[in-house]
């Protein structure tokens, strides 16, 4: 039989390879579209959160200010910013209430404040402007007609261009109006959690992954090996535990189980501890250590690794301890990427929300937090509140929170290549 | 008593690695102030045999050794001996350079210090350098890092922090094989100074080298039954290299084989 | 040469003093003290593990054994003494059926027999005290949550004892499903993009992207999610047909998060193919694509598969995208426009309330926790199962 000629003449053949070739190219296109689709989706990310934070806001006054100068004043022409102290101390005498007056004294006597801080009063207090209509960027750049129109049909309102994200916004502390809150609170909540976090959490982790990888392998009793192959195990499978259920261990462990050392109870530390309950800076920053544990500990076993095997030899052979050789010799080397691998980690664990939430983060404090028995927000907890409400101008504080919070975390990465960098330039 | 010829003695070593045997059943003696050479095709085990002397093979996990290694009649492998003491008197050099990635003095400084060293470090340093014959190529950087300097010098350096701490024998892994020719003959003329104080062993699979340096040559060869490395023929470097009595060693040495 | 200063750093042997004494074992303190901290760091991980479970059993324990009291809307119709086995009760409210457990005041007891209105019973049940009882006082009939109620009612409402765990896990695998349709033709598209096809700087490009895509927190994409996706979604398929809080944006978000996920576990497993076995293909005539997906991408079947359980087990336990988008409020529904809340999002928006201890919420919280923690851990054993055991192996 000729088997040969089981296979495609030559014309045939060429026809074929074309064919496989079209199917080849057009898969090719299919592959980088998907490809092109994934970065794209990054950008529309990064766009729509840009694109929240700026742009037109309806701002509405409560009472016009020309209403205002007419009603308490004999020069009814003049605009509202020329009044005199006195003026200003008149329209808040006669606009605002007993019990208000008297806070505002006793804070600073009216008589005692200068003219600019008595100008601000009566704006806030009297005049209230309140953004009434906020709009995206987007909508700011092709539909500014409209938006003008829209003001127009609205008393006393006037359009303004808003930048979200200022140094009001980042200096600023809780408020419930979205256009005087801040995240200052939220800001200060987030790098003392992370403290803890790195404090707790850098030592364990590394003198884990030492013992992993240093004095795990040469262990020769076998149910001591078997033991360590567990550990082992166990912390890859913890890094695939949801962020979530570390939040549920918070609660049950920090929160209740802990509550008089979390609260800081047990060392005196009573201050606003007694009405957080244990649900404090303490609890979040510790349940976050345990999250991120699992990931600094592969981090630095990768590390340590990564020190070369002759290094370790050379010092044993001169006669070294095991730790002589570790102190001395491998934790130096491996420190740039234990410090970049902890970096990430940290970035991880400054981006966590779902697990803060469970331990009882506050949704609205406005004292900062002075210790870690304080009650705490965070970013990420403003972000998700803000989010989570249904005005639209708190989408826009939750955009510029949200840069805030990227801002943070690039700085946090670059940060951590830079370190790579220039310590692995200097061991060679 | 042995103890003043033979400063090392070997004993039906065998070593394993996890079940595999790589060496089985080797005896032998090294002489002191004499230096040893360790022949034979790679993978017979010569390393093996190298390392399971100051015990270096305990830092392999699975690795196990079987058999005596005595040290002036002491044996090593009593669970009573601790195998970091070990080291500190039988220092080893090898294959590759490793220096730490510290400076030229450091490197020769740490070992004396981690072991207690209280008299004057400069003059360590020095006197170390000075014998590993590195001292004149290095005496105005020695704060640069000992990574800067070329493969022979820091293979020098490693010689050097080797004898800073005073081991009474130096094990060599192939100590040239990573170097230039050039190198190499630098290392060659140190080990002949050295051994008039140390007790010097050396793996080479280099045979001039063994024949140009070794007082003493053991060939090693692999059975080819249970791929165990094992001892064939050990004798003195000349009675070796003109009249092996081992037909193996004789078709090895002369290239038919290996 | 200079002469060698003889000195030695190591105590040396001397007539009185042995050779093995000064080679024996010393006892090192520190580092033994050293060891034994590195060891215990280790150990560490081993108690969260077991914390979790320790914490999810008891408190999931306490969720099925407790019995939560509904009103019958009966009263007693007569009083009882504290030795009286048979109760008369009210016509009204809904009928006590044999067995149930009822509880007047403090006291609980079990019904064993029922005849128009007499119940009999059996006094001081659950460690309760036999006390006499006053007319009209109103009878509770108590409900324990069973397990197989947990698995298969398809309401969640706590407050009036409906404990189906269904609707919450079918709103889970829904925004999962919905997930991995998008990540997973995605992330193995860019994959196969990125370590068959694109050069050395378009990669050098695009691994960075993926690198911040997965690093942008979870709460970044549940404001995407809302914010975005589902204008998109309803401009697309019309305001009434889906809902503000939707199941599907939830689940194309979650698909985008895990896409980094996928892509470089899949790239990794594409690349760790060897040149060999490409180079064997493309002698025989195949093209690039027959090379890749009937040679390569065979050979990498592991570590994909890999890849797409982590996304799964990733998709399942993520949480603040379905809090925010998916919606408030348990719904049974297959319809992917409604809103519908997952368990992560369940326990979100129970926590982030004023919880009590003890509570039916605060222990319900454990139970899906507990489901949730097997899901995922189940999923991530079986992909490491996978790896270990259907890797191809190649020297
Ligand atoms: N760390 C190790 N683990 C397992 N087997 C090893 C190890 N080191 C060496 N071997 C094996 O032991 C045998 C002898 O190796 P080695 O002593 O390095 O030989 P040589 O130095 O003569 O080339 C070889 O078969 C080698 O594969
Ligand atoms: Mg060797």
């Amino acid at each position: 039989m000729n088997r040969v000629s089981t296979f495609p003449q030559e014309s045939q053949l060429r026809r074929l390879l074309a064919r496989r070739k079209r199917i080849g190219w057009l898969w090719q296109v299919v592959f980088l579209l998907a490809t092109i689709l994934v970065v794209l989706s990054l950008i529309v990310l990064l766009y729509n959160i840009v694109v929240g934070a700026f742009g037109y806001v309806i701002v509405q006054d409560k009472v016009s200010p020309q209403e205002i100068v007419q009603t308490y004043t004999d020069t009814p022409e003049a605009a509202l910013h020329t009044l005199s102290a006195d003026q200003y101390r008149f329209i808040l005498e006669q606009n605002l209430s007993k019990g208000l007056l008297r806070r505002l004294n006793s804070e600073a006597p009216l008589t005692e404040r200068s003219r600019e801080e008595l100008y601000r009063l009566v704006v806030e207090r009297v005049v209230k402007p309140r953004v009434v209509q906020s709009y995206s960027l987007v909508d700011s750049i092709f539909e500014r007609d409209k938006i003008f129109a829209e003001a127009a049909a609205l008393p006393h309102s006037r359009v303004e261009f808003r930048r979200w994200l200022n140094l009001d916004f980042l200096t600023g502390k809780q408020a419930s109006v979205p256009e005087l809150a801040g995240v200052r609170t939220a800001l200060l909540g987030s790098l003392w959690v992370i403290a803890i976090t790195v404090v707790v959490a850098l030592p364990l982790g590394v003198a884990a992954a030492i013992y992993l990888e240093e004095y795990a392998a040469v262990v020769a009793n076998p149910w001591l090996r078997r033991l360590n192959a567990v550990i082992q195990t166990n912390i890859n499978n913890l890094a695939g535990v949801p962020s979530i259920i570390y939040g549920i261990l918070g609660l049950a462990i920090f929160v209740r189980g802990l509550e008089a050392f979390t609260s800081g109870a047990a060392f005196g530390a009573t201050a606003d501890g007694a009405t957080a309950n244990g649900r404090t800076i303490m609890s979040a920053g510790l349940t976050l250590a345990l999250l991120i544990l699992p990931i600094i500990i592969i981090n630095a076993q990768e590390a340590i690794r990564a020190v070369p095997q002759s290094l370790r030899q050379a010092s044993m052979g001169l006669g070294a301890t095991r730790w002589q050789t570790i102190w001395h010799h491998v934790l130096p080397s491996a420190l740039p990427g234990i410090l970049t691998g902890t970096i990430l980690s940290v970035s991880r664990a400054l981006g966590e929300t779902a697990p803060l939430v469970v331990v009882g983060a506050s949704t609205f404090i406005t004292i900062d937090p002075d210790g870690p028995f304080s009650k705490f927000t965070t970013l990420t907890i403003q972000i998700y509140q803000w989010t989570a409400r249904p005005q639209d101008e708190f989408r826009n504080i939750a955009a510029a929170a949200i840069i805030v919070l990227l801002v943070l975390l690039l700085t946090l990465n670059a940060a951590a290549i830079l370190l790579r960098n220039r310590y692995s330039r200097r061991l060679v | 008593m042995n103890n003043g010829t033979y400063a090392i003695e070997l004993q039906n070593l065998n070593c394993y690695y996890e079940t595999f045997r790589a060496v089985k059943d080797v005896n032998l003696q090294v002489k002191r102030n004499r230096i040893t050479a360790f022949i034979g095709p790679s993978g017979c085990g010569k390393s093996t045999v190298l390392r399971a002397i100051n015990r270096m093979n305990d830092l392999i996990p699975g690795a196990r050794v079987e058999g005596q290694v005595l040290f002036k009649g002491q044996n090593l492998y009593d669970p009573a001996v601790d195998p970091v003491e070990v080291r500190r008197r039988i220092g080893m050099v090898f294959q590759k350079p490793n220096p730490f990635p510290k400076s030229i003095y450091e490197n020769v400084a740490w070992g004396a210090r981690i072991n207690g060293f209280k008299g004057n470090m400069d003059e360590l340093v020095e006197q170390s350098l000075r014998e590993a014959a590195l001292w004149d190529e290095v005496k105005d950087k020695l704060h640069q890092s000992g990574l800067s300097l070329s493969g022979g010098q820091q293979q020098r350096l490693c010689i050097a922090r080797a004898i800073a701490i005073r081991p009474e024998i130096i094990l060599m892994d192939e100590p040239a094989s990573a170097l230039d020719p050039i190198a190499t003959l630098k290392i060659e003329d140190l080990m002949r100074e050295l051994v008039k104080n140390y007790t010097i062993i050396i793996v080479t699979h280099n045979m001039q080298q063994a024949a140009r340096v070794s007082d003493y040559t053991a060939f090693f060869m692999m059975d080819r039954a249970d791929r165990a490395g094992m001892l064939v023929e050990f004798n003195e470097t000349g009675k070796i290299f003109t009249n092996p009595t081992d037909r193996r060693t004789e078709d090895y040495i002369t290239g038919r084989f290996g | 040469m200079q002469k060698l200063e003889s000195f030695s750093l190591v105590q040396k042997e001397t007539s009185t003093n042995t050779l093995l004494n000064t080679l024996r074992c010393r006892l090192r303190p520190g580092e033994l003290a050293v060891e034994a901290f590195l060891f215990l760091a280790a150990v560490i991980s081993i108690f969260v593990t077991i914390g979790i479970v320790y914490v999810l059993g008891v408190e999931t324990w306490s969720f099925f054994g407790r019995i939560n009291w509904e009103d019958t809307n009966k009263q007693l119709a007569q009083p009882v003494g504290p030795a009286d086995t048979r109760l008369v009760v009210t016509e009204s409210g809904s009928p006590i059926p044999v067995g149930a457990i009822i509880r007047l005041d403090d006291e609980i007891m079990q019904v064993t027999a029922v005849k128009g209105n007499q119940l009999a019973v059996q006094r001081g049940q659950e460690n309760t005290l036999p006390a006499p009882h006053k007319e009209k006082l109103d009878i509770y009939e108590g409900e324990r949550v069973v397990l197989w109620e947990f698995f298969t009612e398809t309401r969640w409402e706590p407050q009036i004892g409906n404990f189906g765990v269904l609707p919450l896990l079918n709103a889970t695998l829904m925004t999962s499903a919905i997930a991995m349709l998008v990540a997973l033709p995605l992330g193995l598209a860019a994959a196969i993009y990125l370590s068959e096809y694109a050069g050395p700087r378009t990669r050098s490009i695009l691994k960075p992207v993926l690198e911040v895509l997965a690093g942008i927190p979870t709460v970044v994409y549940g404001y995407f999610a809302l914010t975005f996706m589902t204008p998109l979604l309803r401009m697309i398929f019309g305001d009434d047909v889906v809902q503000i809080y939707n199941t599907a944006s939830a689940g194309i978000v979650i698909g985008i998060l895990v896409i980094p996920l996928v892509s470089s576990m899949s790239e990794d497993a594409l690349s760790a193919v060897p040149r060999a076995l490409r180079e064997a293909a493309y002698g025989l005539g195949a093209t690039r694509l027959e090379t890749v997906l009937q040679v390569v991408l065979p050979a990498a079947a592991s570590g994909v598969t890999a890849a797409f359980i982590v996304a799964i087990s990733r998709a399942i336990g993520e949480t603040m995208i379905v809090a925010i988008a998916a919606g408030a409020g348990p719904n049974f529904t297959f319809n992917p426009f409604e809103a519908a809340e997952t368990m992560t999002g369940h326990i979100v928006r129970i926590s982030g309330g004023d919880l009590s201890y003890d509570s039916i919420d605060y222990n319900s919280i454990f139970a899906i926790g507990l489901t949730l923690f097997a899901l995922t851990l189940t999923l991530n054993i079986i992909s490491r199962y996978v790896v270990a055991h259907f890797r191809e192996e190649y020297e």
